[in-house]
């Protein structure tokens, strides 16, 4: 099952957010990132998938390695602590909208 | 993306204004506003209480499966003039947010398009945006809720 991956929901994740601060410092191997976590391996992997699939992480190949980084465009995104907000009000006034285009009054 | 809703928030301000262009008539973006029935629909809470005067209260609230109350809202409205302007308070229950203040503007665009503007003041610019930082929480809570819904029709 592929589920299209929502930032916010990615950085809610505490490991997700140690990741992210651990290759902020510097971009790293997969193996690396991994070797600073006690989680199994492939949970550490599947994090990088998601962090990779909502952009907050970038592959570079590098030989047989693959090197992530962060992607700080998208950082600056979820840094915006109003869009969050802003996207709750665009939501609903989204509803209210379609909810009014089918109403009927009662008359 | 489109990007119709915009929100002004400066630096330090206690208060923020969001403003929104409908593809709607004015009349019907106040109904919206108006109709019990219509507000339980978009707000997704219930209207327990809804005196649409001057001087008249207000109270919505929102339950879980269980019929837990996990949002509960009260205030006075001082202003409610048809297609024109609501001006109200708006205090969450069992929170330490004081009131709000609350002015919304309804304006006719076209014939077919109509804009809200809500002007919030909070008590500081620390209440200011340690509400708009709720919203953050409330993303991630609706973006789980949305995860579950999937989960589970996919698991049926």
């Amino acid at each position: 099952m592929n589920l299209r991956r929502d930032v916010f929901q990615a950085i809610a994740d505490p490991t997700r957010r140690a990741i992210l601060l651990l290759v902020a410092s510097q971009a790293m191997t997969a193996g690396a990132i991994a070797a600073n976590f006690d989680t199994a391996r492939p949970t550490v992997s599947k994090h990088l998938q998601i962090l990779t699939e909502c952009e907050l992480l970038e592959q570079e190949q590098n030989g047989r390695e693959i090197i992530y980084h962060l992607n700080p465009q998208k950082m600056k995104e979820i840094a915006d602590f109003i869009e969050p907000f802003r996207k709750m009000w665009d939501d609903r006034f989204n509803k209210l909208e379609a909810i009014m285009k089918n109403y009927k009054p009662k008359k | 993306m489109e990007r119709k809703t915009k929100i002004t928030a400066e630096d330090g301000k206690q208060e923020l204004v969001i403003t929104r262009e409908f593809d709607l008539p004015l009349e019907l973006l106040f109904t919206a506003y108006s109709e019990p029935e219509i507000i339980e629909q978009w707000m997704d809470n219930e209207v327990v209480h809804h005196e649409s005067k001057k001087h008249g209260s207000w109270q919505f609230r929102k339950k879980d499966k269980d019929g837990n109350v996990v949002f509960s809202a009260n205030g006075v409205y001082h202003a409610f003039v048809p297609n024109e302007k609501i001006t109200r308070t708006f205090e969450m229950d069992n929170t330490h947010f004081p009131p709000q203040l609350e002015f919304f503007t309804f304006e006719s665009l076209t014939e077919d398009t109509s804009k809200l503007t809500m002007h919030v003041i909070y008590k500081s610019a620390a209440l200011r945006d340690e509400m708009v930082k709720m919203g953050m929480h409330w993303g991630i809570n609706m973006a789980h809720d949305r995860l579950q819904e999937i989960l589970t029709k996919t698991a049926k």
